[in-house]
């Protein structure tokens, strides 16, 4: 049985709908993350299931019990905000306690675990230092030790690396994989970031205007997603228009408009006449330099129009026949080579028969 | 860079000439009257009032003149001032306490309300301030005095207990009750300004992390608004012991206070030097207090676990 079950929650601040009947469950154990661009409503879906406001319809049922109307202080479940709210009154280690002295626990007892929990996030030495006297990266993970420390059954975490620098941020996603894993707390995880997402997560929840547009595992929702929304929220994604031609047993023809015929496979059920767009990931359309159109037998011819080089990768913008543009991710696995193509070359453009996926336009 | 320079020269000139105003004012008008107390209270009164000359003159040589530590020792000698003192440190206590326990709920309800109501609610706590000090405290008096509805809704809920009607003005309560009116402001406001600036978020994570209404008060509130409380403190509990117009008005003749004592120095037995002992020794016992509670207050002094055995 599902840990957290969350079923037709609805919540709406006047006219405007933030949550608008989400249901979803997440197991035990689970890194689950739910990710959306601002302003989507995960953030009050995390307050919903700390506590802080009530839903207008709807449960929420932790292990089996409904703790919709339960208060945030009776709740198994404890957070880790976004500006980490360490009380600046208390050292680190008082504010790690904390949890520990609210639910009564034995002073030799708190004493012992602080300690471990110290360790646990690396620092030991830090325990008499007030939050003031500490680096954004300390912060963090004493808010870390904080949530953690009373064995919550749920963790909600609100963006909580999203006030560190670059580097810091991808150190700290290892510490917060190893913290999960080692302590097997189920992690509830809200982001904006695809990136951190698809890093750290066991299943993802893409959500847009209050509602989940998909569920599923970080390769799943990057390789398969369900609808534009998702492929174009998650990383880069060039799309066509098209229209669906023909149905067969595993696959679809497509009439790409201004450019012919191209096949993909087929996985959710369309009707022929379908409108809506091909999609194929950037790094997955190869380009190829040709000088007679004899050469280019499979594929679309196309010119290059612009590039970006980002130091690892460098992004081509190709041009094709009937005026659209293609994006094209080529790795720089050569040392010295700044670029490949130069603009106006002339190229074909290709990928993979698996790579390209059709996405309906949405009622 | 030389016009960085500059600038730093500037900026630092420009220092200069906005701090020295309010140094001078401090060194004319505090430091200096307060030296020169210090002076007067080691020297002789004069005949009719003012000091006797520091010098004998030519026409008057049997005066007493020059420096002496005489007011100091009679200071000592009588236990009455001392009581006198105990008794205004008491007041000055009592009044500090009673407005702490009033301003505080008033001052966090006003700093949790809507932002657009807080101005007005704050502007409602120093409108008393727009009348005249003397004014309000007789105002008092005719709250207070024997003929007033007052007076007689308490006395009549002590007839119903079988007590015996009780006069409440020129009474130490009368006193209590005038110095809270008067101070309950410079309370309220340092306790806002305070409270109104505590993060939100900080509740919400105390209550996340399991801790009910009242211990979010005492664990995150209270704590944190110690500067507060303290700076609400000493706004009242110094003026409190100088305070001589209140227990003037209000007070019996048993309520006498330093600060009735001192003026009465100055004015009534016109012993300058006694009056200016009087004035240091309240200026050193203000002080002690003062450095006492810092001392207590400092970070060090708290209580915290430490894990590393330090």
């Amino acid at each position: 049985m599902a840990l957290l079950e969350i079923c037709n929650l609805t919540k709406s601040f006047g006219d405007f709908a933030a949550i608008d009947k989400v249901s979803f469950s997440v197991e035990a154990g689970e890194f689950f993350t739910l990710l959306g661009p601002s302003g989507c409503g995960k953030t009050t879906l995390l307050r919903l299931i700390a506590g802080f406001d009530a839903p207008d319809t709807g449960q929420i049922i932790l292990d089996g019990m409904d703790i919709t109307q339960l208060p945030p202080e009776k709740r198994p479940i404890h957070t880790v905000f976004q500006s980490y709210a360490l009380f600046p009154h208390m050292t680190v280690a008082d504010n790690i306690s904390f949890p520990l002295k609210m639910s009564g626990e034995l002073p030799a007892e708190i004493k012992a675990r602080v300690k471990q929990a110290l360790n646990d996030v690396q620092l030991t030495k830090f325990g008499h230092r007030f939050p003031q006297e500490l680096s954004g990266g300390q912060k963090q993970r004493v808010a870390f030790a904080r949530g953690l420390i009373n064995r919550p059954q749920l963790l909600l975490l609100d963006e909580p690396l999203g006030a560190l620098d670059e580097k810091l941020r991808v150190d700290m996603q290892r510490e917060l994989i190893k913290l999960q894993k080692d302590s097997g707390i189920t992690f509830v995880f809200i982001t904006h970031s695809q990136n951190e997402a698809l890093a750290l997560s066991h299943r993802i929840a893409v959500m847009n205007h209050g509602t989940i547009k998909q569920i599923d595992t970080p390769s799943q929702i990057y390789n398969f997603p369900d609808n534009y929304f998702v492929a174009n929220f998650i990383g880069k994604i060039n799309s066509l228009n098209a229209q669906v031609l023909a149905i067969t047993d595993q696959q679809l023809e497509l009439e790409v408009t201004g450019l012919g015929v191209v096949k993909v496979l087929s996985k959710e059920a369309v009707n022929v006449g379908a409108q809506g767009v091909i999609a194929i990931r950037p790094e997955q359309v190869t380009i190829k330099y040709y000088s007679t159109p004899e050469e280019a037998v499979d594929g679309f011819l196309g010119k290059v129009k612009d590039f970006l080089y980002v130091g690892d990768v460098t992004t081509y913008l190709v041009q094709l026949p009937n005026g659209a543009c293609i994006e094209a991710l080529t790795p720089n696995a050569t040392p010295g080579r700044t670029q490949f193509f130069n603009i106006g070359d002339p190229v074909v453009v290709n990928w993979e028969y698996a790579s390209g996926k059709f996405l309906k336009n949405e009622a | 860079m030389k016009h960085d320079q500059q600038i730093n020269k500037n900026n630092r000139l420009n220092r200069y000439l906005i701090s020295w105003p309010p140094l001078l004012f401090l060194l004319v008008f505090f430091a200096l009257p307060s030296l020169i107390m210090l002076l007067t209270s080691f020297r002789f009164p004069g005949e009719f009032g003012g000091l006797a000359p520091i010098a004998p003159t030519a026409e008057e040589t049997n005066h007493e003149y020059g420096l002496t530590l005489e007011t100091y020792q009679f200071f000592f000698s009588d236990i009455i001032y001392a009581e006198i003192f105990l008794k205004s440190l008491t007041v000055a206590a009592i009044t500090t306490l009673i407005c702490l326990v009033m301003a505080y709920p008033l001052a966090l309800f006003i700093a949790r309300s809507q932002k657009r109501f807080r101005n007005l609610m704050i502007m409602l706590v120093i409108l008393p301030f727009a009348s005249n000090f003397l004014i309000r405290i007789y105002a008092w008096m005719i709250i207070l005095g024997p003929e007033s509805a007052f007076s007689y809704l308490i006395n009549t809920i002590l007839a119903l207990f079988g007590i015996a009607p009780v006069t409440l003005l020129f009474s130490s309560f009368a006193v209590l009750v005038g110095m809270v009116y008067v101070h309950l402001p410079f309370m309220i406001l340092p306790l806002y300004t305070n409270l109104e600036k505590h993060d939100p978020v900080l509740l919400d994570a105390a209550q996340d992390l399991g801790a009910n209404s009242w211990q979010r008060f005492w664990r995150i509130t209270l704590p944190q608004s110690l500067p507060g409380i303290f700076a609400g403190s000493a706004l009242v509990f110094i003026p409190v012991l100088g305070m001589f117009a209140v227990p003037d008005i209000l007070g019996g003749t048993g309520d006498i206070l330093i600060g009735n004592l001192i003026k009465d120095q100055f004015l009534g037995s016109r012993d300058w030097p006694f009056g200016a002992t009087l004035s240091i020794m309240l200026t050193l016992v203000v002080l002690a207090i003062v450095g006492l509670v810092t001392w207590l207050a400092r970070p060090a002094n708290r209580q915290t676990i430490t894990n590393d055995g330090t």
